[in-house]
């Protein structure tokens, strides 16, 4: 129960603990002994009872209990009568003990395995949890139960929301009730049951039960967990979609074997340096999916076989699902100018993690041209370093560029049908939107803030493919901060959501972007029209976000922020150069997105924190080379597990023997000694700069 | 007075107390005195507890009420010297009730029963779970004798028949559906602020500047819009006079007054498991109170003799101190102290100079002629006012039924499972503070008007009729543009109505002279103000006399968690 202050024990009541403490010892160890010895004898079975109306927590006795039950009922002599008398008696001890305990574990548990046999009555289940639910209505146990009974007995979702409904008129600050009415109601339309076939219809109705709750008591916060239930159920499109693609429809991609191109001829935006035989192809969904391969998904081009295409999920768990899925095309060998289409989704198997159907089949065509190599300049190129130094930048000036259009617009899979079924969603949004203003006219209201900061965000997300900008990006940045101030026990978290804000803001048109586009152009370069560089530097950024408007950076600059990770950059493929100078990263394990950037050339993580904190959780989630799981890989592990060095520093193994850096800045950090640097440089062996020192 | 059995003469003929009447405060302090070892005798000219605080047989109130409206016979004669040493000083009644009204409409079914009918002489009346009488019944044990239920709601009403009910809860204020998000906002965040004050709370401190504000100003300073400020001020606070208006206002609410209320009512809900709302009835009705504390008293040693009118005061001759009462039976008995009931007051013969001690009277007992009358009515019907739901409250805050209405009028429903009618009945109470006669009747013509169908069939019907036409056309200018809509327009038959009672009561207020006398039933829903005085009298006669002390091993029934049952 909620709300009862502890007390500290009065001298009679620490002697009866003690008293109650002897008397159980006594009888646990008469227990054990008939449990070793396999007696299920009345008498034995009574004992066991008698130890569970004490201590309802005791496991053994009620695998005990079980095993008796199975004894007896193997029985050859025993009659459905007698068996149901059995089982009663059972269902008996378990509330003896529900009363001691209502929370204890052990004994719902036993009730559930009593009642699946099969044998006893179910409605008098539910009596048993009225009175329960009565005495305590937040019990998660008895909802637990509950929903068991509510399935065994077959009854029906719509009386069961009827009784949320009741206890939550009771109290309506009862995350359990508000909890199960969420379950229930997904059932429902899942099932698509009469009365739940469209949300538009449900949702509305919810919404205004759930204001009654907010507005009357907006400290409660029960409330507010079902608001944003609601709104994810608003939000959230049942099937997934594609959100974006590298390349995308339209584009002319220009790949080049060598850094050094001569960039007269064609746009630094899709002009691609790779010197690993192929170039990605990038598919950004909405949501996480699975199923993604050569069957669901088929590239059509000259120069590859459709069947010949690995589709690889991109996510830091290795899961098989995944927002960004990414496969490898050779890259043809002549310099023919050559169409490639992908579709996607034509046929079923991508399914969202929701076990929701891929069902808006897209296309979408790109060019590739291939540059020849140009030996001279690979000559020159091995020497050259990149330095992101301010000197090096000049403001991306030309505004003709047709192609950088091409860029930000998203495939334009969303057609005029899906257009109109989603309004409802973006009204809903607008009232609740109001309705939250109302209440922030009333009262200073942080959580009131922070939901009417995604209202908003998502009614910007959702109007963004016609309105074309985000119109609310501003307030919802004066939010964040606002939220900062007035919450700081929770100042990262709306830090980070400032940051994704902020850069939902710069990708949202091509102006706000191409301020931050440069054209890298060094002292040295003997390129004429250096590679364009995406600066979202000194923004104050805690966490990365906006990849699917981003999938075309190959030079990112991220550095002079507070970015403590970088998740999801695993999705930026293309990605050749990356500054994280000054920033806030604590270990080498954040690391781990780059793993899967094969294209990485220049990493910049100089002046971050790593080794600043001995303790680094997730070291323990890198394979160590001393494991075995990692015998399969390459005879050079094998190698390096004898060094002492490299056992020690077997994260930094884990993160960079998958990369193919030229160079590495890691000055700065607590890590960073000399020791540290020959390691990698042991790891690392085609690197060629390390600090600003080329290496032998 | 012939019809008047012989009575065996009383025996001892000395005592420390008479007490004379059976009302609340009278056989509250009888049960006081005799729990202080004082021997107590207690008599009562009626043939049943209670006085006018009883509940009686539907036959039995109306000529209850007119034994007590009739102007006193004037003094016999200056009172006879007895041969012995007193003078007698001869006993008057006041008149009481005025105005009474009674209507039959279903002579038949009702005559046949009246004795299944428990009416309330000072209805409507309830007990706050958390009140001084619940308070007074558990410490004394008294609640052994009685049995209640919860009354399970409270109303608004309006003019138009609608019954709204009051959100006094967080779980109300949810579920409310007359209130929009904005008002239940700011209602709930009252509420929070009344609550963080009176927890001590120190950033929710309401200022004493405020405290000592009117409380319908701070209301307003809390930005509360005019619907929420009607359900705190009438509802819940209970005031009786339009705050709004001081002018007509004899009861300002200060900031400080409203905030013990709210939190008396706060302290009520929920406080018995089995209570749902924040009141308790007694099964049986309220006179079962005044028995309660009778029997609690008889178990203490107090002698009680019903149906023994008293004629005359017995004097000391030269001091003009009190000695004693003579009987109807013609015996005299002599006591220290005399508790008189407020139906009698004591004619001093002309020119006679009063008793010495007379002069004394204490301020606060000073009787306060302005304080007006109150009006009463009880209704019994054959339905509901609300379907699904039987003992409730109603609440018509001022100029909430027309214009001229300064006084809040309670109605309480009470329903058969109570015990104090037919089963399948309704009892309707209902009072309203007025100045005169005719202001009363209009009052409480107004809500019967407005929520009972009254049949034609009855003489004094047409009075009904006519005055409830006048006030309705009333209504009816003032609203005419927002009659649509509400529960009332939907077709649903109101209540007929089978019997009423109307009658104003005098207030009288309790009185500490060379003798006491016991308060009327005052204005209010609950007891609270009638047990303070009556806590005031006792410590006036015996001031060095604990009022009924704490003695938890004399009583071993009373532990801690005795309640009310329910």
């Amino acid at each position: 129960m909620h709300g009862r202050p502890r007390k500290a024990p009065k001298p009679e009541e620490e002697a009866a603990s003690v008293a109650k403490a002897q008397k159980l010892h006594a009888l646990q160890t008469q227990f054990f002994s008939f449990h070793h010895n396999k007696i299920y004898t009345k008498e034995a079975v009574e004992l066991s009872a008698k130890l569970l109306e004490i201590n309802p927590e005791s496991y053994t006795a009620w695998n005990y209990r079980k095993l008796a039950v199975e004894h007896y009922l193997s029985q050859p002599d025993c009659n459905p009568d007698w068996i149901k008398s059995f089982l009663d008696d059972e269902l008996r001890v378990v509330e003896n003990a529900l009363r001691q305990n209502f929370k204890s574990y052990g004994a719902w548990h036993h009730r559930k395995w009593v009642i699946s046999k099969g044998h006893s009555s179910i409605d008098n289940e539910l009596r048993l949890l009225d009175k329960f639910q009565k005495a305590d209505s937040r019990n998660f146990h008895a909802w637990n139960y509950r929903r068991f009974v509510a399935e065994s007995m077959k009854r029906s979702e719509q009386d069961e929301l009827k009784y949320t409904e009741d206890m939550i008129y009771k109290n309506f600050s009862n995350y359990s009730a508000w909890h199960n009415r969420s379950v229930l109601l997904s059932a429902l339309f899942e099932k698509k049951a009469e009365g739940f076939l469209s949300k538009e219809k449900v949702l509305p109705e919810e919404y205004e039960f759930i204001h009654q709750a907010i507005f009357t008591d907006p400290d409660d916060q029960s409330g507010w967990f079902y608001h944003l239930w609601l709104l994810d159920q608003t939000v959230t499109t049942d099937s997934p979609l594609l959100a974006s693609s590298w390349p995308g429809h339209g584009y002319d991609v220009f790949l080049v074997e060598d850094r050094c191109y001569n960039g007269s001829a064609f746009s630094p935006f899709t002009a691609l340096h790779s010197d690993s035989g192929s170039f990605p192809i990038v598919l950004y969904f909405n949501q996480p999916v699975g199923g993604v391969s050569s069957s669901t998904v088929t590239v059509e081009c000259g120069f590859n076989k459709n069947e010949d295409l690995l589709w690889k999920p991109l996510s830091a768990s290795n899961s098989q699902t995944a927002r960004v899925w990414v496969a490898h095309l050779k890259i043809p060998s002549s310099d023919l100018l050559s169409t490639v289409e992908v579709s996607v989704g034509h046929s079923k198997g991508i399914i969202s993690t929701r076990g929701f159907e891929y069902s808006h089949p897209s296309m979408f065509s790109f060019k590739v041209h291939v540059q020849p190599m140009e030996r001279d300049f690979s000559q020159v190129s091995v020497a050259e370093s990149i330095s992101l130094r301010e000197e090096n930048f000049k403001i991306y000036g030309s505004q003709s560029e047709e192609s950088i259009i091409n860029s930000f617009n998203q495939l334009s899979i969303k057609n005029g049908h899906e257009s109109t079924a989603s309004n409802w969603r973006s009204e809903a949004l607008a009232k609740e939107i109001e309705c939250f203003r109302e209440l922030l006219s009333l009262m200073d209201c942080k959580i009131g803030k922070l939901t009417l900061a995604r209202l908003l965000m998502a009614y910007d997300v959702m109007s963004y493919p016609f309105a074309n900008k985000l119109v609310h990006s501003e307030e919802v940045l004066e939010l964040c901060s606002d939220l900062m101030k007035l919450d700081p026990t929770h100042y990262q978290y709306y830090k980070d959501e400032h940051s994704m804000v902020l850069l939902q803001k710069v990708t949202s048109s091509k102006e706000s972007l191409l301020q931050h586009c440069f054209q890298y152009k060094d002292s040295v370069s003997s390129a004429i029209c250096g590679p364009i560089c995406l600066r979202l530097n000194n923004l104050s950024l805690s966490r990365m976000g906006a990849f699917e408007k981003l999938l075309w950076v190959q030079m990112l600059d991220l550095s002079h922020n507070e970015l403590q990770s970088i998740e999801g950059l695993e999705a930026m493929q293309l990605l050749s150069c990356l500054s994280l100078r000054n920033n806030k990263l604590r270990s080498l394990t954040a690391l781990e997105p780059l793993r899967k950037l094969k294209l990485l050339r220049v990493l910049d993580i100089s002046y971050n924190q790593i080794g600043d904190h001995s303790i680094d959780t997730t070291r323990y989630l890198c394979s160590s080379p001393l494991s075995h799981s990692v015998g399969s890989e390459s005879n050079k592990d094998e190698t390096v597990t004898s060094d002492v060095a490299l056992i020690d520093n077997w994260e930094a193994f884990y993160i960079f023997k998958d990369f193919n850096l030229n160079q590495l800045e890691i000055v700065g950090n607590t890590i960073a000694d000399e020791k540290f640097k020959s390691v990698l440089v042991k790891i690392m062996p085609k690197l060629k700069q390390l600090d600003g020192k080329l290496l032998g | 007075m012939d019809d008047i059995p012989p009575y065996p003469p009383i025996d001892p003929t000395t005592f420390d107390l008479i007490v004379i009447g059976t009302g609340l405060p009278e056989s509250i302090i009888a049960a006081a005195a005799s729990t202080a070892s004082k021997s107590v005798l207690h008599l009562d000219p009626n043939p049943f507890y209670g006085s006018h605080f009883s509940s009686l047989p539907l036959a039995d109130l109306p000529s209850f009420l007119s034994s007590h409206s009739t102007s006193p016979s004037p003094p016999r004669s200056p009172s006879s010297d007895d041969p012995n040493e007193f003078s007698l000083l001869e006993f008057a009644t006041r008149p009481l009730y005025s105005f009474i009204d009674i209507s039959t409409f279903s002579p038949n079914l009702l005559d046949q029963h009246s004795r299944k009918f428990n009416l309330d002489v000072a209805g409507p009346r309830v007990l706050f779970c958390a009140d001084k009488s619940i308070e007074l019944l558990l410490r004394t044990g008294t609640n052994q004798y009685m049995e209640f239920k919860s009354v399970d709601a409270t109303f608004v009403g309006d003019n138009k028949g609608n019954l709204w009910s009051v959100p006094d809860s967080r779980a109300a204020i949810f579920k409310d559906k007359s209130l929009g998000l904005v008002e239940k906002n700011k209602l709930m965040r009252f509420f929070k602020l009344v609550h963080g004050h009176l927890a001590g709370e120190q950033d929710v401190k309401i200022s004493e500047e405020d405290l000592q504000s009117p409380f319908v100003d701070f209301l307003n300073k809390m930005g509360l819009p005019p619907k929420i400020k009607s359900f705190i001020l009438y509802a819940i606070a209970m005031a009786d006079y339009d705050q709004e208006d001081t002018g007509v206002c004899r009861d300002l609410l200060k900031t400080k007054d409203g905030i013990d209320q709210l939190a008396l009512y706060n302290a009520s809900i929920g406080r018995f498991q089995n209570a749902s709302g924040a009141f308790l009835y007694p099964i049986y009705g309220q006179g079962e109170l005044s028995q309660a504390f009778c029997r609690r008293a008889a178990v203490k040693g107090c002698l009680y003799v019903l149906r023994m009118p008293v004629t005359a005061l017995l004097v000391d001759k030269d001091t003009g101190c009190y000695k004693g009462v003579r009987l109807a039976s013609g015996q005299d008995i002599f006591s220290q102290k005399l508790i008189l009931d407020p139906t009698f007051k004591v004619t001093l013969p002309l020119g006679s100079s009063p008793p010495l001690p007379l002069k004394e009277k204490l301020p606060f007992f000073s009787l306060k002629d302005d304080k007006g009358k109150i009006a009463r009515g009880i209704c019994i019907t054959k339905t509901s006012l609300k379907p699904d739901i039987s003992n409730f409250l109603v609440v018509y805050p001022p100029r909430s039924l027309f214009p001229e209405q300064v006084t809040s009028i309670r109605l309480l429903q009470i329903a058969s499972n109570l015990a104090v009618c037919l089963p399948g009945m309704f009892v309707l109470y209902i009072s309203a503070l007025c100045n005169d006669d005719d202001q009363g009747k209009k009052l409480i013509h107004a809500v019967m008007n407005t929520l009972l169908t009254v049949p034609l069939d009855s003489e004094s019907n047409a009075a009904v009729q006519s005055e409830t036409a006048e006030i309705g056309s009333a209504v009816q200018d003032e609203t005419s543009e927002s009659s649509s809509g509400g529960p009332s327009d939907s077709g649903e038959e109101k209540p007929t109505l089978l019997w009423s009672a109307l009658y104003s009561q005098e207030l009288t207020l309790g009185q500490v002279d060379f003798i006491c006398s016991t308060p009327m039933p005052d204005g209010k829903l609950n007891y609270n103000d009638l047990i303070d005085t009556t806590f005031k009298i006792f410590q006036e006669i015996y001031p060095e006399e604990e009022f009924f002390p704490e003695t938890s091993l004399e009583n071993p029934e009373v532990d801690g968690d005795a309640s009310p049952e329910t």
